[in-house]
């Protein structure tokens, strides 16, 4: 049943893609990128990946076609150049192919629970996870603590994507300060049933990612998806209310100060370790019982991937709304 | 070691990165720019430190969060990484002393934050890259590294920085998955991403073509970012668009940390165990640094504008220490590291003088300085100064890692005489343009200038670059000794 | 199942190549950024599936299960796809900057401006 139904998604993937390439309509484009997120979402989900299937659900059908659209409405919908150096690319692609299907021949049966990856670091991080944090999802336990210097590394790309953006689009011409004109930025206030529903939904969406925020450690979640999700609800309410009623409640200051503030504080985390005796990122000296610190720390370090992400999400829009009102 | 000292490669990393959203809050004029330059100055401290607890050869390594690899991420400085972090961190460091008028004159105030929170999270991606010895962290900091390096470019005065920074992106990124599909594939052989793990482990699955897929996907990846001939298409404009002093600092350091990865898995992972595989190293990778070298060089001759010039030029130079690497030597790779410092030394000097020079012209073309050097004697003394050592005028530094590089072609078997003559006419293409640039200046019809002087601190450290040119030109010991180890660490896994 | 398991390789690969051809042949900068996300996104799916194991569950204890999937390629790619999205984000920020520049978001359009 499983294979019927995972040779049926990954066909209807790559239809997708084709879609994709041939359209000249860039929203087109745009919405069917979000159906092929959802698709391979959907396969995540299939081969036990939950939490990336939840992330590449929330990131790639999401925020990434909200900042997409938000381009489009800036720029244009039509795709107008014809394609070019149609066969140097095709060479360039027909060469990479021909080595990825290189590869091929010897690699080891799909799902095998003998082949290299699930017998040599693996099976420690399943077994020693109980021992030495005692959370239930090992994928948290990875993610926070034995791989946690990557984690913070993903953290400050995220910080960098947000300082880049606001140091593009925040000083040029205008200032992004420039008061909306009256009447202009109602966003679907006007329209009855998107804000009746959007009011009732918001709540829920904000509670929903607190939920994932604070249950990563049981189940899927964690800090970047509760981010993502927190943004979305604040970006609907942006989208119901207006861009400048969105600002009052959390002025650009403060989304500042949160993107930067969730670095500080995983930064400050892993420093901590180091003055407790142990090395940076070391949550064991965080408390009496190592276990207990450990737990300490991957809750502390996920709040502060949280706050950055849900900071460096809004700050994105708002630049790029703030970009609208000009022009 | 005490505990500070145990706790050094971490905290080559950590310091200026954790620094960067502390800078992106501060408001006041200015003191963006202080707490960049004085986190700059306090990584470098610590560079030198890390160097003179490595040269012994023997390396130092941290592990994060106190796991084990190759379950936790390991960091690992030896002689090859304590070099390009001396690199990375004295360009980062010369770059922002010398470059606050500048940078004053092209970011405005409130943008000033952003500016330099970007510079130090490129400076702490490429020095998380260096000390790095996990194969998926390399990554993430290479990712860090470079969203922080197209911000700076983007910061560029001219509107064709950003289709420039589009490129740049676009092929960086590119760069970057090739590379994570060849650890992907890596990992799916072996389950392990610690580099001296993967070592170990490649050894058993060697022949399988998977690996040599990875083999090709990390090389090809890595040489997009290290701009190796032809990948090397972004350069160009992203150097020329780039603030000046961004220039300086990227030109001095970011392809070379590519380059050093590079190496690493060439010689760590692959080298040993393909089979055939010292072979393919320098079938495929001479006969591009040998066209990167003349191309660059050519097309460096008859360009007007200076950056582009000198932009092109970093491609022939990255061509040198790649023909260096495929001999696959101890003096080989002597060359090629060393090299990696002087060309560092030599190039971040031209585009600090040039940095100078816009300060008092409109702009970068050749027609732009003309009869400039009456006004400006010492800036473009210190210009030659630079240039010699680019083409490698005894004396200079330049002049030692190509003496190397003579040295290891006279001792191949075959072909070394070919390879002499290609680096003596390429030495000579270098002397054209950097005579291009001092005819004009010299000889030309001074043109309405703006009333401007260079600012002190930028003379400093444009003296102090050209005077380091000239210091390691007589004395190499420091980088030569680091090169040898370097070299000798390099080739202790091919046997 | 590993009729599926090659299926899925096989996937990789074409969608890889679709991506990468958006990429280096479109001269749209926003459809070169869709193409690089589909670009990304296959990468992404070669990780997840070589971590898979036949008959395991989520990598979350509790739930009963006795074999897990590994958890290290699902930790990598968490990592990756907010890489990803930070790449867009930060290619649509310059995008947008450069069509107020140039007013067009067309590759040979932008060259042929500069040229002049």
């Amino acid at each position: 049943m499983t294979v019927v139904f995972g040779i049926f998604l990954l066909t209807l993937l790559l239809i997708t893609a084709v879609a994709i390439v041939r359209t000249k309509n860039l929203f087109v484009a745009v919405m069917l990128m979000g159906i092929a997120s959802l698709l391979i979402a959907a396969n995540f989900f299939l081969l036990d990946a939950a939490d990336v299937a939840l992330t590449e659900a929330a990131v790639g059908a999401g925020i990434s076609t909200v900042l997409f659209l938000g381009t489009l409405a800036l720029t244009t919908e039509r795709e107008r150049a014809p394609t070019s150096r149609k066969i140097l690319s095709f060479a360039v692609v027909s060469a990479a192919a021909l080595v990825v299907i290189y590869a091929t021949f010897d690699k080891p049966r799909f799902g095998s629970p003998d082949a290299p990856t699930q017998t040599h670091v693996a099976p420690w991080y399943l077994d020693k996870t109980r021992e030495f944090i005692d959370i239930p999802n090992v994928v948290t336990a990875v993610l926070g603590s034995f791989r946690g210097y990557d984690t913070l590394g993903e953290v400050f790309v995220v910080f960098a994507a947000g300082i880049g953006v606001l140091f593009l689009l925040a000083g040029a011409p205008g200032g992004g300060k420039r008061p909306a004109p009256p009447g202009s930025d109602v966003g679907l206030s006007r329209h009855l049933i998107p804000r009746v529903v959007g009011r009732l939904l918001i709540p829920f969406i904000l509670l929903f990612g607190l939920y994932v925020q604070f249950h990563g450690e049981y189940g899927p979640g964690g800090g970047f998806q509760a981010g993502a999700i927190v943004a979305a609800a604040i970006v609907l309410y942006a989208l119901l209310e207006g861009e400048e009623k969105a600002l009052q409640v959390i002025p650009r200051r403060v989304l500042l100060g949160l993107s930067a503030g969730g670095a500080i504080l995983y930064g400050g985390v892993g420093v901590a370790g180091m003055l407790l005796g142990g090395n940076f990122l070391d949550y064991s000296v965080l408390a009496d019982d190592p276990v207990k610190g450990q737990q300490t720390g991957i809750l502390l370090i996920e709040a502060g991937v949280g706050l950055t992400v849900t900071g460096v999400l809004l700050s994105i829009f708002h630049a790029f709304a703030a970009r609208g009102r000009q022009a | 070691m005490n505990a500070l000292t145990a706790h050094l490669p971490a905290l080559q990393v950590i310091v200026p990165m954790l620094m960067a959203p502390f800078v992106v809050l501060l408001r006041a004029r200015n003191l963006p720019w202080v707490a960049a330059t004085a986190t700059s100055l306090l990584a470098f401290s610590i560079a030198v430190r890390l160097t003179m607890i490595v040269t012994d050869g023997k390396p130092v390594s941290y592990r994060m969060g106190s796991w084990a690899p190759p379950y936790g991420i390991e960091l690992q400085v030896d002689a090859l990484s304590a070099l390009v972090l001396l690199v990375v961190t004295g360009a980062s460091s010369l770059a922002l002393i010398g470059g606050r008028e500048s940078l004053a004159k092209v970011i405005s105030a409130d943008r000033e934050p952003y500016f330099f929170a970007a510079w130090l999270l490129a400076l702490a991606g490429m020095a998380g890259i260096v000390v790095s010895a996990d194969a998926f962290n390399i990554f993430v900091f290479m990712e860090i590294s470079s969203l922080a390096s197209y911000v700076l470019v983007a910061g560029g005065p001219d509107r064709r920085a950003l289709p420039a920074t589009f490129k740049y992106l676009i092929m960086g990124t590119i760069g970057a998955t090739f590379y994570l599909i060849g650890v992907g594939l890596i990992y799916m052989m072996t389950g392990t991403l610690n580099l001296a793990d993967m070592e170990l482990r490649v050894h058993e699955v060697a022949d399988q073509k998977p690996i040599l897929a990875a083999a090709g996907f990390i090389t090809v990846g890595l040489a997009l970012k290290a701009a190796i001939f032809p990948l090397h298409v972004w350069l160009p404009n992203a150097y020329t668009y780039a603030p000046h002093v961004v220039t300086a600092f990227l030109a001095a350091c970011a392809t070379k940390v590519a380059l050093y990865v590079l190496l690493r898995f060439d010689f760590f992972v692959f080298q040993q165990n393909l089979i055939g595989h010292e072979f393919q190293f320098a079938a495929y990778l001479m006969p591009l640094a040998i066209l990167g070298i003349l191309i660059g060089s050519a097309v460096a001759m008859f360009e007007r504008n200076i950056k582009r010039m000198l932009a092109f030029s970093s491609v022939a130079q990255i061509g040198y220490m790649m023909l260096g690497a495929s001999f696959v030597t101890a003096t080989g790779l002597t060359a090629a590291t060393l090299h990696m410092f002087n060309h560092a030394l030599a190039k971040g000097g031209l585009f600090l003088a040039i940095a100078a020079i816009a300060i008092v012209t409109a702009g970068c073309r050749l027609s732009d300085i003309a009869g400039l050097a009456r006004r400006m004697p010492w800036t473009f003394a210190a210009l030659v100064v630079a240039g010699l050592s680019l083409i490698g005028v005894p004396g200079t530094a330049g002049f030692v890692s190509k003496w190397y590089l003579i040295d290891a072609a006279l001792e191949l078997e075959t072909g070394g005489a070919a390879l002499v003559a290609l680096i003596l006419v390429s030495s000579l293409m270098a002397v054209v343009y950097v005579w291009r640039i001092v005819e004009a200046a010299c000889f030309g019809e001074p043109a309405e200038r703006r009333a401007a002087s260079v600012p002190p601190a930028l003379a400093i450290v444009l003296w102090a670059a050209a005077i380091a040119n000239l210091g390691f030109g007589i004395a190499p010991g420091l980088p030569l000794s680091l090169s040898a180890t370097a070299a000798d660490i390099l080739l202790g896994h091919v046997q | 199942m590993n009729i599926l398991g090659i299926y899925y390789y096989w996937v990789f690969a074409i969608l890889l190549m679709i991506g990468f051809y958006v990429v280096i042949a479109k001269l749209n900068l926003i459809k070169k950024l869709i193409g690089l996300s589909l670009f990304q996104a296959a990468v992404f799916l070669l990780y997840i599936t070589m971590g898979n194991v036949e008959g395991a569950s989520a990598p979350i204890y509790g739930f009963g299960a006795e074999t897990f999937s590994n958890p290290l390629p699902q930790v990598l790619i968490l990592t990756a796809i907010v890489v990803g999205i930070s790449t867009t984000a930060l290619g649509l920020g310059i995008v947008v900057r450069i069509k107020e520049e140039y007013d067009s978001v067309e590759e040979h359009e932008i060259q042929e401006m500069d040229r002049r």
